[in-house]
């Protein structure tokens, strides 16, 4: 933990804080249908093209019930899109490395995934998808999926604004202003500073490098078409060796064993194919290619998370430098961070803006030292190995980012629903790997995917409201309105549906082969693989702890139900909350009234979250990473 | 049903407009200007030879085993550095494989260098990287892999020690992430090139 570790951590807050206010006043001027951006020149006629194209009227407002189909309608719409580019990549151009279709359950997972802003991928980049299905199907959700986010969270933050109003905004203007005027912008300066710093742009088939020193490697011998060469042998099982007596031969008193073939029944050897090993010379590298900048930049500050490779942030081209690093973090939050100064803008709070930051930010700083001190102190089982511990857990990790970056990486990406990594969380430490983890289950408020962890930190705001007026005897009101049956119903339905799915689907894939064939780690690491996925896949991250193989037609779909579920069944009882604060009248704040700002709010919010989140989640986490831990420091192996 | 019509016509216009837009336009701008700015850095970084030879890219790692080169750190990328199937290892802490292959990899860097057998190693020569193309390592791992190269090629420790700092890329604006040794380079650099 270098000193310079902790100026970087100080700085990496105080730029965030710096940058809120102004991300803050922009979003009220792109949320707003007739506000003006230095943008309008450029960007106002093709505005209004693109509404006429669609037939929208930019200037009348949607009811709750209109503006939630608006969104279900696009998001199958483009789904559909996506699906169908997946499927025919192969008949599409920009294919220079002609890979195949995906087939129906990847493409199905994919679509649904890139949806759902989640961006799981059970697929590797460089080697399945063409430059088209990376450019335009996945891209066009980056772009799309977070708008989405973004609008939802301003319909409902306009109905918490808003007294007796019957509409929440323009779900065709959210979308279309979020994309031009903010997403865009930002994307296209972003990209280019991606690029200043090493990441790659072209449309170039790939290259082939020659090797500084070739090697050779054992690989499976393969026929003419491609299918892997198989040997008949016999099996063999392990037998004490018998001297000639019939008696086990011993050795310092434990019997020598030795391999013999395995018999059936009718004492026939039991045969079994092997492949077949050859050597080969590689003397190659094949170097990816591909337009990356301009898929990363909407990646990561649409906390979108999918990967243009399988390595995803950790791989060199996908973020070449520390540099690169540091703006990929800030640019993950920023957006988010913006939303909280727009919620006590149009709340005529700001205090309950800052509050609810504050909130979020020690939510971050707690997640981020936890997680950079457990891979500091790095695994002992390594240690005494003879890995040297001042080096911290580095298995998976970039000599580049080192230990701390790694770590404050994995706890952003968590934090907010972004899913990029910059390193395997599958191979963090016990409690290194608990963290994101627990972020996810939380729900992604800690700033939180773009628009989706404002409107998930609401619901939170209105579970503490609810419970202070409880605490109190009076009517909970938020902001002046009153919360009433209906409103709590529906936050809590928000949260069910959450701990639900993960616990529902994370408990049929650990009883199920499906789900245990599907491991890479046994013992409770196993389970914090399949945790980890269904968490993922609900909360709308797409990090995973990769080891899990999950490009199988069982976890491909269940996955793809987990996304589904995560986004849609969370956001409709989300806006039917926005629609009914929205219609409520405000009363005048009186003594007895809870204020949503300042140390008692933010330590009452901080106590639903962790009360909320972490009960539902603490008996499946003590049977992965905590007691994985105990075991770890034991030395027990699996 | 006319407003359900209405929201499939909108979703389907927008669904093209952004393709358009996002997936064509701003692709190719960025495409454009990026080819005109930093034309190496978008291509690859490659390092190519006189003759048109493409060596590698100054960002992945390659995989080397021979004394007189530095050693990279262990890969989890298909068969080793292959960028083709980037990845790192995802074993857990509690892993025997992982336990296993570590304990394998230290043995070995231990004899490579002529460490004594219960010398501290460092953590990135036994442990597979994230991505598997990890370029580089750590100051003190190449240090340590320092007289075996210098001895195999019959230079002197000093100069060795002189090109291993001429490739050492020190903290980005002095405190963002960790100073670093990039191999390719400096083996390269080794071989006159």
């Amino acid at each position: 933990m270098h000193s310079y570790d902790w100026f970087q951590l100080g700085l990496y807050v105080a730029l965030l804080a710096l940058i809120t206010k102004p991300m803050g006043l922009f979003l009220g001027r792109v949320l707003d249908a007739n506000g003006r951006t230095w943008f309008d020149p450029v960007l106002k006629p093709l505005e209004r093209i693109t509404y006429r194209v669609m037939g929208v009227k930019p200037n009348v407002e949607q009811d709750w019930k209109q503006y939630t189909l608006a969104m279900l309608m696009f998001s199958l719409v483009s789904c559909v899109f996506t699906y169908a580019i997946l499927r025919l990549q192969h008949w599409l151009p920009l294919n220079p490395q002609h890979f195949g279709p995906t087939t129906p359950d990847l493409a199905f997972n994919t679509s649904t995934s890139f949806t759902t802003n989640t961006n799981w991928q059970s697929y590797t980049g460089e080697s399945t998808m063409s430059y088209l299905s990376q450019m335009v199907a996945l891209v066009i959700h980056n772009f799309g999926s977070a708008a989405t986010g973004i609008a939802l969270a301003a319909a409902l933050v306009r109905g918490i604004a808003r007294h007796s109003a019957a509409t929440l905004g323009n779900f065709w203007v959210d979308l279309v202003r979020i994309t031009y005027y903010l997403l865009l912008p930002i994307c296209l300066v972003f990209a280019l500073a991606l690029v200043s710093q090493g990441m790659i742009q072209n449309f170039k088939p790939y290259t082939t490098a020659k090797l500084l020193e070739p090697f050779t490697t054992q690989v499976q011998k393969t026929d003419d078409k491609g299918q892997p060469v198989t040997t008949n042998v016999a099996v063999t099982v392990q037998a004490p060796k018998l001297d000639a007596n019939g008696q086990p031969v011993l050795a310092n008193g434990a019997p020598v064993m030795l391999d013999v073939p395995k018999l059936d029944e009718k004492g026939q050897p039991v045969m079994t194919n092997m492949p077949v090993m050859i050597d080969q010379k590689i003397d190659t590298q094949t170097i990816p290619q591909g337009p990356m900048a301009s898929q990363v930049a909407i990646k990561m500050l649409g906390t979108n998370g999918g990967g243009y490779t399988n390595a995803n942030a950790a791989h060199p081209f996908e973020n070449p430098t520390p540099l690169s690093n540091f703006l990929q973090i800030l640019s993950i939050f920023a957006i988010g961070s913006g939303l909280t100064y727009y919620l006590g803008r149009m709340t005529k709070n700001q205090a309950h803006g800052w509050s609810v930051w504050s909130a979020m930010m020690i939510l971050f700083l707690a997640g981020a030292l936890v997680c950079w001190w457990a891979e500091a102190a790095g695994n002992p089982i390594h240690h005494q190995l003879g890995v040297a511990a001042a080096g911290g857990n580095m298995e998976g990790k970039e000599v580049r980012f080192g230990i701390f970056n790694s770590a404050l990486f994995a706890t952003i990406t968590t934090d907010a629903s972004c899913g990029a990594v910059n390193s395997m969380h599958d191979s963090f430490t016990a409690l290194g790997g608990f963290v994101p983890l627990f972020n996810i289950q939380l729900g992604e408020i800690i700033i939180g995917g773009v628009g989706a962890g404002l409107y998930g930190m609401l619901v939170f705001v209105v579970l503490a409201v609810f419970i202070a007026g409880l605490m109190v005897g009076r009517t909970p009101e938020y902001l002046g309105k009153k919360i009433e049956s209906y409103d709590v119903k529906m936050a809590m339905l928000a949260l069910l549906v959450l701990a639900v799915s993960i616990l529902g689907f994370a408990a049929w894939a650990s009883v199920s082969k499906w789900g245990l064939d599907a491991l890479n780690n046994s013992g409770p690491h196993g389970l914090s693989e399949i945790l980890y996925a269904y968490s993922s896949a609900n909360g709308n991250n797409g990090s995973a702890f990769a080891g899990l193989s999950a490009n199988t037609p069982w976890l491909n779909t269940t996955i793809g139900l987990a996304m589904l579920i995560g986004r849609f069944l969370m956001i409709v009882p989300i806006m039917a909350m926005a629609g009914s604060l929205g219609r409520k009248k405000v009363s005048q704040a009186s003594a007895g009234t809870f204020p949503v700002s300042g140390g008692t709010f933010v330590v009452l919010l901080l106590g639903t979250i962790l009360l909320v989140g972490a009960l539902n989640f603490l008996p499946a986490l003590t049977l992965g990473p905590i007691v994985e831990h105990f075991q770890n420091h034991q030395g027990t192996l699996y | 049903m006319k407003e359900l019509f209405s929201h499939i016509r909108g979703a389907v216009m927008v669904t093209l407009a952004l393709a358009v837009v996002c997936c064509g336009i701003y692709p190719l701008v960025v495409f454009g200007i990026a080819q005109v700015c930093f034309p190496a850095k978008a291509n690859g970084s490659l390092i190519v030879e006189a003759d048109g030879t493409v060596r590698g890219s100054r960002l992945l790692g390659q995989p080397f085993a021979s004394d007189k080169y530095f050693h990279s750190r262990p890969s989890a990328a298909g068969t080793g550095y292959d960028a083709t199937s980037s990845g790192g290892s995802n074993l857990g802490p509690t892993s025997k494989k992982l336990a296993d292959s570590i304990a394998q990899n230290i043995a070995d860097y231990r004899i490579q260098n002529g460490l004594a057998t219960n010398a501290p190693v460092p953590a990135d020569a036994v442990t597979a990287s994230g991505s598997g193309l990890d370029p580089h390592i750590s100051i003190q791992n190449a240090l340590v892999q320092m007289p075996r190269v210098a001895k195999a090629r019959g230079l002197s420790e000093e100069k060795v020690r002189a090109l291993i700092a001429a490739h050492t890329d020190p903290a980005d604006l002095g405190f963002l992430g960790e100073p670093r040794v990039n191999v390719l380079m400096l083996n390269l650099a080794l071989d006159g090139h």
